[in-house]
C-alpha cells in the first residue's frame, strides 16, 4: 500500500488488455484491416495520380467511414466483453481500484489500438493519395478524435450487453450508414459526421458534414467523457451470480 | 481478525426475491455456506464481496459497509466459481498482476509467498490454459491470499474437483481458518461442508433455514420425517403391524399396490421395520426413500 500520487490508469491493465486484444484472432484483423486500406491507397495513387476527389473519397470512404469504426470496435469489444462474458473480470473489479480507472485503462488499450491501427493509417493512406502533409494530418486528426468517441461508444455496449460486437455494427449499419445516408439531420448525432467535420477545418477539403467544428469538437467530447461514466457505472453493476 | 455482518438483508430483481431477511454473523475460522442449487448463496457472497448492494438490510466488513467500496478488497479475497482466468497468462504472470493491482509494495515476492502456499511453485510458469481444474482452482485462490486478506470468500470452490483436489483445498482452508481468517465457502453438499466448516449457515430459497455447528445441522437433516414406499408378501398385515410401533408416522395402501409410509423417528424406524417383518413372517420386496433429494432435505428445514 502506497499514499503516492497515481495515474488516473492502472499499468498493470493497461498491460494486460494489451496482450489480451493483441494476442487474440482479432489482433490480425486489426493489423489486416489497414493493411487493406494503404494497399487500397496505393492502388489509387498508382491509378488516378494525386487526384483530390479521389483522395478524398478513400480517406474518407474507406478510412474514416470504414477503418476506423470497425478497427475501434474490434479494440473495445474485446477487452471488455469477453472478461464480462466469461466472468474473469472480476479479478479486475475485486481491487481497490475506482471503477473508472479500469475504464480508464480499457480505453486507454483501445485508443491507443485505434490510433495505431486507425488513425495512424487514415494519415498515412491520406499522406500516400495526395502527397500533402496538412490534407493528411487533418483526417489523422479526424480519425484520432473519432476513433476515441467511437472506443467510449462501443466500451459502454460491451458494459451493458453480451452482444457488444452485433449491436456496434447494428449502430454502424443503421444508424451511421443507413440513416445518416438518407435523413440529413442525423449528422448532428453522428460520430461519423463529427468527426468529418474535424477533418474539414483542418484538412480544407469539405467532406458534406456541415457542422460547426466547435459544435463537433465538444459533441466528441462529450460522447468520450459519458461513455467513460457510463462504463464504469455499468462496471459497478457487475455481480457474480452467474447463472443462478 | 475480521467481521462479516448480515442484518437483515433481502436482494430481489424485479419480482423474484433471491434473498429474503437473512442475518448472520461471519467470524474468524471457517464457515461453510450450504444450500442447494438456486437458493440464493452466489447472491449472498455477491453481496458479502460488495458487488451487490442489498435491496434491504445491510451487509458490513467490520462495521463498515461494503458495496460500491473498492478499498474493502484490500482486507478481502475472493475466489469466485466461475474459472476463466486470463489464460493466455502463465500461474505467476497471474498472481503477479493480482499483486500489482492490488498495489503491494513488492508483488513478485508477495506472489512467490501465495503461490507456495497453495503449492504450485511448479506449474507456475505454465500457461493457465494448460491447467486442470483444481490447478486453477489452486492458482485463483494464490490470487486471492496474495494480498493476506482477513476475509476470503470462496463460492463453490469444490465444483468439479476430483477426490484429492478437494482433500488438498479442504487442507487449505483448515490452515487458513487456524490462522484467524474469516473463511466462507459455499457448497450444495452437507458432507463436504462439515468436513472443513467449524460454523454451518443453511440458506434455502433465499431464506436463512439453519445455523450452527455441524453436529446441529446434521440432527436436524436426519432427524426430520422420512418417507418411503414399501412393498411386502402381504402389504396390509405390514401396515397393521408398523402403524403399532411410534417411530411409524403414517402408513398408507397404494391403489398400485405397496405401502407409503412417513417415519417421524429415522433411526428406529431402521431397527423396527426389519425386526416387524421377521417377526410377522413378512417378506420385504421393496424399501425405497423418496424423500433424500438434497432440495426436499433443505425444504423441510424451512418448512413452519
Amino acid at each position: 500500500m502506497t499514499s503516492r500520487m497515481r495515474p488516473p490508469w492502472s499499468p498493470t491493465i493497461v498491460r494486460l488488455g494489451a496482450r489480451s486484444v493483441l494476442g487474440r484472432r482479432r489482433g490480425a484483423l486489426l493489423v489486416l484491416l489497414p493493411v487493406v486500406l494503404l494497399a487500397l491507397a496505393v492502388l489509387v495513387r498508382v491509378l488516378v495520380g494525386t487526384d483530390f476527389g479521389a483522395a478524398r473519397d478513400t480517406a474518407y470512404g474507406l478510412g474514416i467511414v470504414v477503418l476506423v469504426p470497425l478497427v475501434a470496435l474490434l479494440a473495445t469489444s474485446g477487452l471488455l466483453a469477453p472478461e464480462i462474458d466469461d466472468g474473469s473480470v472480476v479479478y479486475l473489479l475485486a481491487k481497490p481500484i475506482a471503477r473508472w480507472r479500469i475504464v480508464v485503462s480499457k480505453l486507454l488499450v483501445a485508443g491507443g489500438c485505434t490510433t495505431v491501427f486507425g488513425a495512424l493509417p487514415v494519415l498515412v493512406a491520406a499522406g500516400l493519395l495526395r502527397g500533402d502533409a496538412g490534407f493528411a494530418l487533418g483526417f489523422g486528426l479526424g480519425a484520432f478524435v473519432g476513433g476515441l468517441a467511437y472506443c467510449a461508444l462501443f466500451a459502454w455496449l460491451s458494459a451493458i450487453s453480451k452482444h457488444a460486437v452485433v449491436l456496434g455494427l447494428v449502430y454502424l449499419l443503421i444508424w451511421e450508414g443507413l440513416l445518416g445516408g438518407l435523413l440529413d439531420g442525423v449528422r448532428w448525432l453522428s460520430l461519423t459526421q463529427w468527426s468529418a467535420a474535424v477533418v474539414e477545418a483542418t484538412a480544407g477539403t469539405g467532406l458534406g458534414a456541415d457542422l460547426p467544428t466547435t459544435y463537433a469538437a465538444v459533441a466528441l467530447a462529450l460522447v468520450v467523457g459519458a461513455g467513460t461514466l457510463l462504463t464504469a457505472r455499468g462496471l459497478a453493476r457487475y455481480d457474480l451470480r452467474g447463472d443462478e | 481478525m475480521s467481521v462479516l455482518v448480515l442484518d437483515h438483508v433481502s436482494r430481489w430483481f424485479g419480482n423474484v426475491v433471491a434473498v429474503n431477511d437473512v442475518s448472520m454473523t461471519i467470524g474468524p475460522g471457517v464457515t461453510g455456506l450450504l444450500g442447494p442449487n438456486g437458493a440464493g448463496k452466489s447472491t449472498l457472497i455477491s453481496m458479502m464481496a460488495g458487488f451487490l448492494g442489498p435491496s434491504s438490510g445491510t451487509v458490513t466488513l467490520d462495521g463498515e459497509r461494503l458495496h460500491g467500496r473498492p478499498e474493502v478488497y484490500r482486507r478481502l479475497g475472493l475466489v469466485p466459481e466461475r474459472e476463466t482466468l486470463f489464460d493466455y497468462l502463465t500461474g505467476r504472470q497471474f498472481v503477479v498482476a493480482n499483486a500489482e493491482l492490488q498495489d503491494l509494495p513488492r508483488p513478485r515476492e508477495a506472489a512467490d509467498a501465495a503461490i507456495a502456499l497453495v503449492e504450485m511453485a511448479d506449474a507456475q510458469d505454465r500457461s493457465i490454459a494448460t491447467y486442470s481444474k483444481g490447478m486453477r482452482q489452486r492458482i485463483k485462490m494464490a490470487a486471492a491470499l496474495v494480498h493476506e486478506p482477513s476475509v476470503l470468500l470462496l463460492d463453490e470452490p469444490f465444483n468439479g474437483m476430483d477426490p484429492r483436489q478437494r482433500l488438498q483445498l479442504m487442507e487449505l482452508l483448515r490452515r487458513m481458518g487456524a490462522d484467524g481468517r474469516t473463511v466462507l465457502f459455499s457448497s450444495h453438499i452437507l458432507e463436504e461442508v462439515e468436513q472443513v466448516a467449524r460454523q454451518i449457515e443453511v440458506v434455502v430459497s433465499g431464506r436463512h433455514a439453519a445455523s450452527g455447528d455441524f453436529g446441529a445441522i446434521r440432527r436436524l437433516m436426519t432427524d426430520r420425517p422420512h418417507r418411503f414406499v414399501l412393498r411386502s408378501s402381504d402389504d396390509r398385515a405390514l401396515a397393521a403391524a408398523l402403524l403399532a410401533d411410534p417411530s411409524v408416522r403414517g402408513v398408507r395402501l397404494r391403489p398400485e399396490g405397496g405401502l407409503e409410509l412417513e417415519a417421524a423417528d429415522f433411526g428406529r424406524f431402521t431397527e423396527t421395520l426389519p425386526r416387524t417383518a421377521r417377526d410377522r413372517g413378512l417378506r420385504l420386496l421393496e424399501v425405497t426413500p423418496t424423500d433424500e433429494s438434497l432440495e426436499s432435505v433443505f425444504s423441510y428445514l424451512v418448512t413452519p
